[in-house]
Protein backbone atom coordinates (compact mmCIF):
# COMPACT_ATOMS: atom_id res chain seq x y z
CA UNK A 1 0.00 0.00 0.00
CA UNK A 2 1.36 3.38 -0.91
CA UNK A 3 1.35 6.13 1.66
CA UNK A 4 -0.49 9.03 0.09
CA UNK A 5 0.08 12.64 1.08
CA UNK A 6 -3.31 12.66 2.71
CA UNK A 7 -2.51 9.67 4.88
CA UNK A 8 0.73 11.30 5.96
CA UNK A 9 -1.23 14.42 6.85
CA UNK A 10 -3.70 12.32 8.88
CA UNK A 11 -0.84 10.75 10.84
CA UNK A 12 0.77 14.13 11.54
CA UNK A 13 -2.63 15.41 12.62
CA UNK A 14 -3.05 12.50 15.05
CA UNK A 15 0.40 13.26 16.50
CA UNK A 16 -0.74 16.87 17.01
CA UNK A 17 -3.94 15.65 18.69
CA UNK A 18 -2.16 13.19 20.95
CA UNK A 19 0.96 15.23 21.77
CA UNK A 20 -0.29 16.59 25.13
CA UNK A 21 -1.62 13.19 26.20
CA UNK A 22 1.47 11.22 25.22
CA UNK A 23 3.69 13.65 27.13
CA UNK A 24 1.72 13.20 30.37
CA UNK A 25 3.08 9.73 31.31
CA UNK A 26 6.58 10.81 30.22
CA UNK A 27 6.63 13.65 32.74
CA UNK A 28 4.68 11.60 35.30
CA UNK A 29 7.57 9.11 35.58
CA UNK A 30 10.30 11.73 35.11
CA UNK A 31 12.61 12.16 38.09
CA UNK A 32 12.67 15.97 38.04
CA UNK A 33 10.65 18.72 39.66
CA UNK A 34 10.65 20.67 36.39
CA UNK A 35 8.41 19.69 33.53
CA UNK A 36 10.94 19.98 30.71
CA UNK A 37 13.32 18.09 28.48
CA UNK A 38 15.68 16.30 28.61
CA UNK A 39 14.06 13.68 30.86
CA UNK A 40 16.11 12.92 33.99
CA UNK A 41 15.28 9.39 35.10
CA UNK A 42 12.56 7.09 36.29
CA UNK A 43 10.56 7.64 39.48
CA UNK A 44 7.16 6.70 40.85
CA UNK A 45 7.38 9.41 43.49
CA UNK A 46 4.75 11.61 41.80
CA UNK A 47 2.26 8.77 41.85
CA UNK A 48 2.96 8.32 45.57
CA UNK A 49 2.28 12.03 46.04
CA UNK A 50 -1.04 11.61 44.26
CA UNK A 51 -1.86 8.65 46.49
CA UNK A 52 -1.00 10.52 49.71
CA UNK A 53 -2.67 13.84 48.93
CA UNK A 54 -5.73 14.09 51.23
CA UNK A 55 -7.08 17.27 49.57
CA UNK A 56 -6.92 15.54 46.22
CA UNK A 57 -8.91 12.56 47.45
CA UNK A 58 -11.54 14.89 48.89
CA UNK A 59 -11.72 16.58 45.46
CA UNK A 60 -12.03 13.17 43.79
CA UNK A 61 -14.90 12.24 46.11
CA UNK A 62 -16.65 15.56 45.38
CA UNK A 63 -16.14 15.12 41.65
CA UNK A 64 -17.46 11.55 41.67
CA UNK A 65 -20.54 12.61 43.63
CA UNK A 66 -21.21 15.51 41.26
CA UNK A 67 -20.50 13.46 38.12
CA UNK A 68 -22.75 10.56 39.20
CA UNK A 69 -25.64 12.83 40.17
CA UNK A 70 -25.30 15.08 37.11
CA UNK A 71 -25.06 12.21 34.65
CA UNK A 72 -28.12 10.44 36.06
CA UNK A 73 -30.21 13.62 36.15
CA UNK A 74 -28.99 14.90 32.76
CA UNK A 75 -29.72 11.53 31.15
CA UNK A 76 -33.19 11.48 32.72
CA UNK A 77 -33.94 14.98 31.43
CA UNK A 78 -32.51 13.99 28.05
CA UNK A 79 -34.76 10.90 27.80
CA UNK A 80 -37.83 13.16 28.01
CA UNK A 81 -36.47 15.65 25.47
CA UNK A 82 -35.11 13.07 23.02
CA UNK A 83 -38.28 10.98 23.11
CA UNK A 84 -40.51 14.06 22.69
CA UNK A 85 -38.49 15.45 19.81
CA UNK A 86 -38.13 12.21 17.88
CA UNK A 87 -41.68 10.93 18.40
CA UNK A 88 -43.98 13.96 18.45
CA UNK A 89 -44.61 17.21 16.64
CA UNK A 90 -45.72 20.05 18.86
CA UNK A 91 -45.76 23.85 18.80
CA UNK A 92 -42.56 25.52 19.99
CA UNK A 93 -40.52 22.35 19.43
CA UNK A 94 -37.71 24.12 17.56
CA UNK A 95 -37.39 26.86 20.18
CA UNK A 96 -37.48 24.53 23.18
CA UNK A 97 -35.03 22.07 21.65
CA UNK A 98 -32.80 25.01 20.67
CA UNK A 99 -32.79 26.23 24.27
CA UNK A 100 -32.04 22.75 25.64
CA UNK A 101 -29.17 22.30 23.16
CA UNK A 102 -27.83 25.87 23.62
CA UNK A 103 -25.15 25.01 26.25
CA UNK A 104 -23.34 23.00 23.57
CA UNK A 105 -22.23 26.26 21.93
CA UNK A 106 -22.84 28.96 24.55
CA UNK A 107 -19.54 29.95 26.22
CA UNK A 108 -19.43 28.25 29.66
CA UNK A 109 -18.37 31.49 31.28
CA UNK A 110 -21.50 33.37 30.23
CA UNK A 111 -23.70 30.53 31.43
CA UNK A 112 -21.82 30.20 34.73
CA UNK A 113 -21.90 33.93 35.44
CA UNK A 114 -25.59 34.30 34.53
CA UNK A 115 -26.48 31.43 36.86
CA UNK A 116 -24.12 32.70 39.57
CA UNK A 117 -25.57 36.21 39.60
CA UNK A 118 -29.13 34.88 39.82
CA UNK A 119 -28.29 32.30 42.52
CA UNK A 120 -26.45 34.87 44.63
CA UNK A 121 -29.31 37.33 44.09
CA UNK A 122 -31.76 34.72 45.40
CA UNK A 123 -29.51 34.16 48.43
CA UNK A 124 -28.62 30.57 47.48
CA UNK A 125 -25.42 29.34 49.14
CA UNK A 126 -22.88 27.93 46.70
CA UNK A 127 -22.31 24.22 47.23
CA UNK A 128 -21.97 20.99 45.32
CA UNK A 129 -25.70 21.28 44.61
CA UNK A 130 -25.24 24.50 42.63
CA UNK A 131 -22.39 22.86 40.69
CA UNK A 132 -24.68 19.93 39.87
CA UNK A 133 -27.36 22.36 38.65
CA UNK A 134 -24.85 23.80 36.17
CA UNK A 135 -23.42 20.42 35.14
CA UNK A 136 -26.90 19.14 34.29
CA UNK A 137 -27.31 22.07 31.87
CA UNK A 138 -23.97 21.26 30.23
CA UNK A 139 -24.41 17.47 30.02
CA UNK A 140 -28.03 17.41 28.84
CA UNK A 141 -27.37 18.49 25.20
CA UNK A 142 -24.77 15.74 24.73
CA UNK A 143 -27.12 13.20 26.32
CA UNK A 144 -29.96 14.41 24.06
CA UNK A 145 -27.73 14.02 20.98
CA UNK A 146 -26.87 10.42 21.89
CA UNK A 147 -30.40 9.46 22.94
CA UNK A 148 -32.04 11.12 19.93
CA UNK A 149 -30.11 8.83 17.64
CA UNK A 150 -31.07 5.87 19.84
CA UNK A 151 -34.77 6.80 19.72
CA UNK A 152 -34.57 7.69 16.03
CA UNK A 153 -33.31 4.26 15.04
CA UNK A 154 -36.31 2.63 16.75
CA UNK A 155 -38.70 0.98 14.35
CA UNK A 156 -42.11 2.51 14.98
CA UNK A 157 -43.84 -0.73 13.99
CA UNK A 158 -42.43 -2.46 17.10
CA UNK A 159 -44.29 0.04 19.22
CA UNK A 160 -47.45 -0.37 17.15
CA UNK A 161 -47.19 -4.13 17.50
CA UNK A 162 -47.12 -3.72 21.29
CA UNK A 163 -50.27 -1.55 21.15
CA UNK A 164 -51.98 -4.11 18.91
CA UNK A 165 -51.12 -6.81 21.43
CA UNK A 166 -52.96 -4.85 24.09
CA UNK A 167 -50.20 -2.94 25.92
CA UNK A 168 -50.79 0.65 27.05
CA UNK A 169 -48.36 3.54 26.40
CA UNK A 170 -46.50 3.13 29.71
CA UNK A 171 -46.09 -0.64 29.56
CA UNK A 172 -45.04 -0.33 25.90
CA UNK A 173 -42.37 2.13 26.95
CA UNK A 174 -41.04 -0.20 29.67
CA UNK A 175 -41.38 -3.46 27.77
CA UNK A 176 -40.40 -2.48 24.23
CA UNK A 177 -38.77 0.93 23.96
CA UNK A 178 -36.64 1.02 27.09
CA UNK A 179 -34.85 -2.29 26.48
CA UNK A 180 -34.04 -1.19 22.93
CA UNK A 181 -32.58 2.16 23.98
CA UNK A 182 -30.79 0.87 27.10
CA UNK A 183 -27.39 0.82 25.35
CA UNK A 184 -28.00 4.46 24.34
CA UNK A 185 -28.86 5.32 27.95
CA UNK A 186 -25.68 3.69 29.26
CA UNK A 187 -23.63 5.47 26.63
CA UNK A 188 -25.28 8.77 27.57
CA UNK A 189 -24.58 8.16 31.27
CA UNK A 190 -20.91 7.48 30.58
CA UNK A 191 -20.46 10.49 28.30
CA UNK A 192 -22.27 12.81 30.76
CA UNK A 193 -20.14 11.41 33.58
CA UNK A 194 -16.95 12.11 31.60
CA UNK A 195 -18.05 15.63 30.67
CA UNK A 196 -18.99 16.45 34.26
CA UNK A 197 -15.71 15.07 35.60
CA UNK A 198 -13.78 17.23 33.14
CA UNK A 199 -15.79 20.44 33.38
CA UNK A 200 -13.92 23.38 34.86
CA UNK A 201 -15.58 26.79 34.43
CA UNK A 202 -18.97 26.02 35.97
CA UNK A 203 -17.32 23.90 38.69
CA UNK A 204 -15.04 26.79 39.56
CA UNK A 205 -17.56 29.63 39.66
CA UNK A 206 -20.62 27.83 41.01
CA UNK A 207 -18.55 25.84 43.50
CA UNK A 208 -17.80 26.61 47.14
CA UNK A 209 -14.81 25.63 49.26
CA UNK A 210 -15.67 22.00 48.43
CA UNK A 211 -13.42 21.83 45.39
CA UNK A 212 -13.95 19.55 42.43
CA UNK A 213 -11.04 17.70 40.87
CA UNK A 214 -10.73 20.01 37.84
CA UNK A 215 -10.75 23.07 40.12
CA UNK A 216 -8.17 21.49 42.41
CA UNK A 217 -5.93 20.73 39.42
CA UNK A 218 -6.27 24.27 38.06
CA UNK A 219 -5.32 25.66 41.48
CA UNK A 220 -2.30 23.36 41.84
CA UNK A 221 -0.93 24.30 38.41
CA UNK A 222 -0.09 27.75 39.81
CA UNK A 223 2.58 26.15 42.01
CA UNK A 224 5.54 24.85 39.96
CA UNK A 225 6.34 22.48 42.84
CA UNK A 226 3.12 20.51 42.46
CA UNK A 227 3.14 20.32 38.65
CA UNK A 228 4.84 16.85 38.43
CA UNK A 229 2.22 15.43 40.80
CA UNK A 230 -0.50 16.82 38.55
CA UNK A 231 1.22 15.14 35.57
CA UNK A 232 0.97 11.80 37.38
CA UNK A 233 -2.67 12.48 38.21
CA UNK A 234 -3.27 13.44 34.57
CA UNK A 235 -1.77 10.17 33.36
CA UNK A 236 -4.14 8.23 35.65
CA UNK A 237 -7.12 10.29 34.46
CA UNK A 238 -6.25 9.72 30.80
CA UNK A 239 -6.12 5.98 31.36
CA UNK A 240 -9.46 6.05 33.19
CA UNK A 241 -11.25 8.12 30.58
CA UNK A 242 -10.02 5.89 27.76
CA UNK A 243 -11.56 2.92 29.58
CA UNK A 244 -14.83 4.82 30.11
CA UNK A 245 -14.96 5.94 26.48
CA UNK A 246 -14.25 2.49 25.17
CA UNK A 247 -17.16 1.23 27.29
CA UNK A 248 -19.44 4.02 26.04
CA UNK A 249 -18.50 3.27 22.44
CA UNK A 250 -19.10 -0.45 22.98
CA UNK A 251 -22.61 0.15 24.32
CA UNK A 252 -23.42 2.68 21.59
CA UNK A 253 -22.48 0.20 18.88
CA UNK A 254 -24.33 -2.63 20.57
CA UNK A 255 -27.42 -0.42 20.68
CA UNK A 256 -27.16 0.31 16.99
CA UNK A 257 -26.68 -3.38 16.23
CA UNK A 258 -29.68 -4.25 18.40
CA UNK A 259 -32.08 -1.98 16.53
CA UNK A 260 -30.61 -3.05 13.22
CA UNK A 261 -29.60 0.46 12.16
CA UNK A 262 -26.50 1.54 10.28
CA UNK A 263 -23.57 2.95 12.23
CA UNK A 264 -23.37 6.65 11.48
CA UNK A 265 -20.22 7.54 13.38
CA UNK A 266 -19.04 8.96 16.67
CA UNK A 267 -20.68 10.45 19.72
CA UNK A 268 -21.34 13.94 18.49
CA UNK B 1 -49.80 11.70 28.59
CA UNK B 2 -50.80 8.36 30.04
CA UNK B 3 -54.57 8.76 29.88
CA UNK B 4 -56.04 10.29 26.71
CA UNK B 5 -58.51 12.91 27.92
CA UNK B 6 -61.47 14.33 26.03
CA UNK B 7 -61.12 17.68 24.28
CA UNK B 8 -59.12 18.86 21.31
CA UNK B 9 -55.80 19.68 22.96
CA UNK B 10 -55.56 17.02 25.65
CA UNK B 11 -54.79 13.72 24.05
CA UNK B 12 -53.54 15.37 20.88
CA UNK B 13 -50.04 14.82 19.60
CA UNK B 14 -49.10 18.38 20.57
CA UNK B 15 -50.15 17.82 24.18
CA UNK B 16 -48.30 14.51 24.39
CA UNK B 17 -45.12 16.09 22.99
CA UNK B 18 -45.28 19.19 25.17
CA UNK B 19 -46.09 17.12 28.23
CA UNK B 20 -43.17 14.82 27.61
CA UNK B 21 -40.64 17.57 27.01
CA UNK B 22 -41.89 19.77 29.87
CA UNK B 23 -39.54 18.59 32.66
CA UNK B 24 -36.46 19.24 30.54
CA UNK B 25 -37.89 22.42 29.03
CA UNK B 26 -38.88 23.87 32.42
CA UNK B 27 -35.42 23.12 33.80
CA UNK B 28 -33.75 24.85 30.85
CA UNK B 29 -36.11 27.83 31.06
CA UNK B 30 -35.53 28.32 34.81
CA UNK B 31 -31.79 27.69 34.92
CA UNK B 32 -30.69 28.89 31.49
CA UNK B 33 -33.20 31.19 29.78
CA UNK B 34 -34.13 33.11 32.94
CA UNK B 35 -30.52 33.78 34.05
CA UNK B 36 -29.58 34.87 30.52
CA UNK B 37 -32.59 37.20 30.46
CA UNK B 38 -31.49 38.54 33.84
CA UNK B 39 -28.00 39.30 32.48
CA UNK B 40 -29.52 41.19 29.56
CA UNK B 41 -31.67 43.23 31.96
CA UNK B 42 -28.80 43.81 34.41
CA UNK B 43 -26.69 45.22 31.57
CA UNK B 44 -28.98 48.25 31.30
CA UNK B 45 -29.25 48.91 35.05
CA UNK B 46 -27.06 50.88 37.47
CA UNK B 47 -24.16 49.57 39.53
CA UNK B 48 -24.46 49.79 43.31
CA UNK B 49 -22.31 48.47 46.14
CA UNK B 50 -22.80 44.67 46.13
CA UNK B 51 -26.16 45.22 44.46
CA UNK B 52 -27.78 46.31 41.25
CA UNK B 53 -29.85 49.51 41.36
CA UNK B 54 -32.96 49.23 39.16
CA UNK B 55 -32.40 52.45 37.24
CA UNK B 56 -32.33 52.20 33.45
CA UNK B 57 -29.27 53.44 31.58
CA UNK B 58 -27.34 52.51 28.45
CA UNK B 59 -23.95 53.81 29.57
CA UNK B 60 -22.74 50.28 30.43
CA UNK B 61 -22.45 49.92 26.66
CA UNK B 62 -21.67 53.45 25.45
CA UNK B 63 -20.54 56.54 27.32
CA UNK B 64 -19.64 57.22 30.93
CA UNK B 65 -21.31 55.58 33.92
CA UNK B 66 -21.11 55.96 37.67
CA UNK B 67 -21.21 53.42 40.50
CA UNK B 68 -23.21 54.31 43.60
CA UNK B 69 -23.24 53.38 47.24
CA UNK B 70 -26.06 53.89 49.73
CA UNK B 71 -25.09 56.78 52.00
CA UNK B 72 -25.86 57.15 55.71
CA UNK B 73 -29.29 58.71 55.12
CA UNK B 74 -30.23 56.17 52.45
CA UNK B 75 -29.50 58.42 49.50
CA UNK B 76 -27.17 57.19 46.80
CA UNK B 77 -23.64 58.53 46.80
CA UNK B 78 -21.55 58.33 43.67
CA UNK B 79 -18.39 56.30 44.33
CA UNK B 80 -16.62 56.12 41.01
CA UNK B 81 -16.98 56.73 37.32
CA UNK B 82 -16.27 54.21 34.59
CA UNK B 83 -16.60 53.93 30.83
CA UNK B 84 -19.02 51.59 29.03
CA UNK B 85 -17.93 48.37 27.32
CA UNK B 86 -17.63 49.94 23.87
CA UNK B 87 -16.27 53.30 25.10
CA UNK B 88 -13.50 52.05 27.39
CA UNK B 89 -10.42 51.52 25.19
CA UNK B 90 -9.16 48.63 27.37
CA UNK B 91 -12.46 46.73 27.34
CA UNK B 92 -12.94 47.43 23.65
CA UNK B 93 -9.49 46.07 22.85
CA UNK B 94 -10.20 42.92 24.92
CA UNK B 95 -13.38 42.34 22.92
CA UNK B 96 -11.56 42.89 19.64
CA UNK B 97 -8.70 40.62 20.72
CA UNK B 98 -11.16 37.86 21.66
CA UNK B 99 -12.84 38.26 18.29
CA UNK B 100 -9.49 38.20 16.49
CA UNK B 101 -8.32 35.09 18.38
CA UNK B 102 -11.65 33.30 17.74
CA UNK B 103 -11.50 34.06 14.02
CA UNK B 104 -7.88 32.87 13.81
CA UNK B 105 -8.71 29.72 15.78
CA UNK B 106 -11.77 29.03 13.63
CA UNK B 107 -9.89 29.44 10.35
CA UNK B 108 -6.95 27.33 11.57
CA UNK B 109 -9.13 24.60 13.09
CA UNK B 110 -11.47 24.21 10.13
CA UNK B 111 -8.66 24.39 7.55
CA UNK B 112 -6.70 21.72 9.44
CA UNK B 113 -9.79 19.60 10.07
CA UNK B 114 -11.04 19.47 6.48
CA UNK B 115 -8.27 17.25 5.03
CA UNK B 116 -8.57 14.96 8.06
CA UNK B 117 -12.34 14.59 7.61
CA UNK B 118 -11.80 14.12 3.87
CA UNK B 119 -9.22 11.41 4.52
CA UNK B 120 -11.53 9.48 6.86
CA UNK B 121 -14.52 9.79 4.57
CA UNK B 122 -12.83 9.02 1.23
CA UNK B 123 -9.63 7.10 1.95
CA UNK B 124 -10.45 4.90 4.95
CA UNK B 125 -12.20 1.56 4.45
CA UNK B 126 -15.80 1.69 5.79
CA UNK B 127 -15.07 -0.91 8.47
CA UNK B 128 -12.22 1.22 9.89
CA UNK B 129 -13.99 4.58 9.88
CA UNK B 130 -15.41 4.02 13.35
CA UNK B 131 -12.01 3.43 14.87
CA UNK B 132 -10.58 6.59 13.25
CA UNK B 133 -13.45 8.68 14.59
CA UNK B 134 -12.92 7.11 18.00
CA UNK B 135 -9.20 7.96 17.86
CA UNK B 136 -10.04 11.57 17.11
CA UNK B 137 -12.54 11.94 19.95
CA UNK B 138 -10.40 10.40 22.71
CA UNK B 139 -8.10 13.39 23.35
CA UNK B 140 -11.15 15.63 23.52
CA UNK B 141 -12.56 13.79 26.53
CA UNK B 142 -9.42 13.77 28.65
CA UNK B 143 -8.78 16.32 31.36
CA UNK B 144 -9.25 19.65 29.62
CA UNK B 145 -7.30 21.78 32.13
CA UNK B 146 -4.24 19.51 32.05
CA UNK B 147 -4.41 19.25 28.25
CA UNK B 148 -4.33 23.02 27.91
CA UNK B 149 -1.50 23.29 30.44
CA UNK B 150 0.56 20.71 28.52
CA UNK B 151 0.98 23.17 25.67
CA UNK B 152 3.32 25.11 27.95
CA UNK B 153 5.44 21.97 28.19
CA UNK B 154 5.39 21.62 24.41
CA UNK B 155 5.99 25.23 23.43
CA UNK B 156 8.07 26.33 26.45
CA UNK B 157 11.78 27.27 26.61
CA UNK B 158 12.90 23.73 27.39
CA UNK B 159 9.79 22.21 25.88
CA UNK B 160 9.42 19.51 23.28
CA UNK B 161 9.71 21.69 20.19
CA UNK B 162 12.72 23.68 21.39
CA UNK B 163 14.53 20.52 22.59
CA UNK B 164 13.84 18.88 19.26
CA UNK B 165 15.02 21.85 17.18
CA UNK B 166 18.16 22.31 19.30
CA UNK B 167 18.83 18.58 19.21
CA UNK B 168 18.67 18.69 15.42
CA UNK B 169 20.97 21.74 15.44
CA UNK B 170 18.38 23.78 13.61
CA UNK B 171 18.46 26.61 16.17
CA UNK B 172 20.99 27.76 18.80
CA UNK B 173 18.72 29.53 21.23
CA UNK B 174 15.28 28.32 22.31
CA UNK B 175 12.40 30.12 20.62
CA UNK B 176 10.09 32.09 22.87
CA UNK B 177 6.68 30.72 22.01
CA UNK B 178 4.72 30.67 25.26
CA UNK B 179 2.50 33.40 26.63
CA UNK B 180 1.60 34.62 23.17
CA UNK B 181 -1.44 34.88 20.94
CA UNK B 182 0.04 32.15 18.70
CA UNK B 183 0.32 29.76 21.66
CA UNK B 184 -3.31 30.47 22.52
CA UNK B 185 -4.41 29.84 18.92
CA UNK B 186 -2.53 26.51 18.77
CA UNK B 187 -4.00 25.39 22.09
CA UNK B 188 -7.54 26.34 21.17
CA UNK B 189 -7.25 24.81 17.68
CA UNK B 190 -6.19 21.61 19.44
CA UNK B 191 -9.10 21.74 21.88
CA UNK B 192 -11.72 22.23 19.18
CA UNK B 193 -10.31 19.91 16.48
CA UNK B 194 -12.84 17.06 16.99
CA UNK B 195 -15.71 19.57 16.96
CA UNK B 196 -14.61 20.68 13.50
CA UNK B 197 -13.80 17.26 12.05
CA UNK B 198 -17.06 15.52 12.91
CA UNK B 199 -19.58 17.82 11.14
CA UNK B 200 -17.37 18.04 8.03
CA UNK B 201 -17.03 14.26 8.04
CA UNK B 202 -20.80 13.80 8.29
CA UNK B 203 -21.35 16.19 5.34
CA UNK B 204 -18.72 14.39 3.24
CA UNK B 205 -20.28 11.01 4.02
CA UNK B 206 -23.61 12.23 2.61
CA UNK B 207 -22.14 13.04 -0.80
CA UNK B 208 -23.28 10.61 -3.46
CA UNK B 209 -20.06 9.16 -4.85
CA UNK B 210 -21.54 8.89 -8.33
CA UNK B 211 -21.48 12.73 -8.53
CA UNK B 212 -17.69 12.56 -8.38
CA UNK B 213 -17.53 9.99 -11.14
CA UNK B 214 -19.92 12.13 -13.18
CA UNK B 215 -17.62 15.11 -12.71
CA UNK B 216 -14.62 13.14 -13.92
CA UNK B 217 -16.58 11.63 -16.82
CA UNK B 218 -17.41 15.17 -17.88
CA UNK B 219 -13.75 16.01 -18.18
CA UNK B 220 -12.86 17.50 -14.78
CA UNK B 221 -9.62 16.36 -13.18
CA UNK B 222 -9.53 15.30 -9.55
CA UNK B 223 -8.71 18.77 -8.27
CA UNK B 224 -11.43 20.59 -10.21
CA UNK B 225 -13.91 17.87 -9.27
CA UNK B 226 -13.05 18.59 -5.64
CA UNK B 227 -13.48 22.35 -6.13
CA UNK B 228 -16.70 22.17 -8.12
CA UNK B 229 -18.45 19.13 -6.64
CA UNK B 230 -17.07 17.91 -3.30
CA UNK B 231 -16.34 21.26 -1.65
CA UNK B 232 -19.72 22.90 -2.42
CA UNK B 233 -21.59 19.76 -1.33
CA UNK B 234 -19.66 19.61 1.95
CA UNK B 235 -20.25 23.28 2.78
CA UNK B 236 -23.10 22.58 5.25
CA UNK B 237 -20.57 20.63 7.33
CA UNK B 238 -17.98 23.39 7.03
CA UNK B 239 -20.54 25.98 8.11
CA UNK B 240 -21.53 23.86 11.12
CA UNK B 241 -17.85 23.36 12.00
CA UNK B 242 -17.17 27.10 11.79
CA UNK B 243 -20.05 27.97 14.09
CA UNK B 244 -19.34 25.20 16.61
CA UNK B 245 -15.72 26.37 16.93
CA UNK B 246 -16.20 30.12 16.66
CA UNK B 247 -19.00 30.62 19.19
CA UNK B 248 -17.50 28.89 22.27
CA UNK B 249 -13.94 30.04 21.54
CA UNK B 250 -14.73 33.70 22.07
CA UNK B 251 -15.72 32.90 25.66
CA UNK B 252 -12.82 30.60 26.55
CA UNK B 253 -11.50 31.14 30.06
CA UNK B 254 -8.84 28.51 30.72
CA UNK B 255 -6.52 29.03 27.72
CA UNK B 256 -5.85 32.76 28.25
CA UNK B 257 -5.15 31.99 31.92
CA UNK B 258 -2.81 29.03 31.47
CA UNK B 259 -1.26 29.53 28.03
CA UNK B 260 -1.68 33.28 27.54
CA UNK B 261 0.08 33.79 30.88
CA UNK B 262 -2.66 36.29 31.89
CA UNK B 263 -1.02 38.78 29.51
CA UNK B 264 -3.78 38.46 26.95
CA UNK B 265 -7.08 38.35 28.83
CA UNK B 266 -10.12 37.52 26.74
CA UNK B 267 -13.78 38.31 27.31
CA UNK B 268 -14.36 35.54 29.88
CA UNK B 269 -11.44 36.69 32.04
CA UNK B 270 -12.68 40.28 32.03
CA UNK B 271 -16.23 39.17 32.85
CA UNK B 272 -14.85 37.24 35.83
CA UNK B 273 -12.96 40.26 37.17
CA UNK B 274 -15.87 42.67 36.70
CA UNK B 275 -18.54 40.35 38.09
CA UNK B 276 -16.60 39.14 41.13
CA UNK B 277 -13.64 41.22 42.38
CA UNK B 278 -14.70 44.37 40.56
CA UNK B 279 -18.30 44.11 41.80
CA UNK B 280 -19.64 45.78 38.68
CA UNK B 281 -22.31 43.35 37.52
CA UNK B 282 -24.03 45.71 35.09
CA UNK B 283 -20.76 46.37 33.22
CA UNK B 284 -19.84 42.64 33.33
CA UNK B 285 -23.31 41.83 31.99
CA UNK B 286 -22.93 44.44 29.24
CA UNK B 287 -19.71 42.73 28.12
CA UNK B 288 -21.34 39.29 28.22
CA UNK B 289 -24.26 40.59 26.16
CA UNK B 290 -21.89 42.37 23.75
CA UNK B 291 -19.98 39.11 23.25
CA UNK B 292 -23.22 37.22 22.55
CA UNK B 293 -24.34 39.95 20.13
CA UNK B 294 -20.99 39.95 18.30
CA UNK B 295 -20.95 36.16 17.83
CA UNK B 296 -24.66 36.17 17.02
CA UNK B 297 -24.30 38.80 14.29
CA UNK B 298 -21.20 37.23 12.77
CA UNK B 299 -22.85 33.79 12.80
CA UNK B 300 -25.98 35.11 11.09
CA UNK B 301 -23.86 36.98 8.53
CA UNK B 302 -21.84 33.83 7.91
CA UNK B 303 -24.98 31.73 7.46
CA UNK B 304 -26.35 34.38 5.07
CA UNK B 305 -23.18 34.37 2.97
CA UNK B 306 -23.37 30.59 2.68
CA UNK B 307 -27.12 30.43 2.10
CA UNK B 308 -26.77 29.02 -1.41
CA UNK B 309 -24.94 25.96 -0.03
CA UNK B 310 -27.39 25.39 2.80
CA UNK B 311 -30.60 25.12 0.79
CA UNK B 312 -32.00 21.63 0.72
CA UNK B 313 -31.99 19.54 -2.46
CA UNK B 314 -34.33 21.00 -5.05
Amino acid sequence: MRISGLKLYAIVFLIFLYAPIVLLPMFAFNNSTVVSFPLKGFTTQWFQNVWNDADLWQAVRNSLLVACTSSVLATSFAIFAARASTRYNFPGKGGLMGLIMLPMVLPDMIMAMALLVVLLGLGVQLSLVTVIMGHILICTPFAVAILSSAFQSLDKSLEEAAYDLGEGPISTFYLVILPLVTPGIISSLLISFTISLDEFVVSNFLGSKDKLLSVYIFGQLRFPKSVPTIMALGAVLVALSIVLLALAEYFRRRGIAKTGAKDTGGFL
Amino acid sequence: MSEPKPGRFWGSEAAAGLGLISPTAIYAILLLAAPLAFVIIASVLTDGYLQIIPKFQLCNYFGECASYKAGADGTLVETQKYLGAWSDPVLFSVMMRSLFVSILVTVATVALAYPMAYFISFNVAPARKGIWLFLITIPFWTSYVIRVFMWNAILGFSGVINSLLIGLNLIDKPLDMTFSIQAMVITLAHSFAPFAILPIYVALEKIDRSFLEAGQDLGENRFTTFLRVTLPLSMPGVVAAVLIVFIPTIGDYVTPKLVGGAKFPMIANVIEILMLKGDNKPLGSAIAVSAMVIVGLISVLFLFLNRRYLRGPK
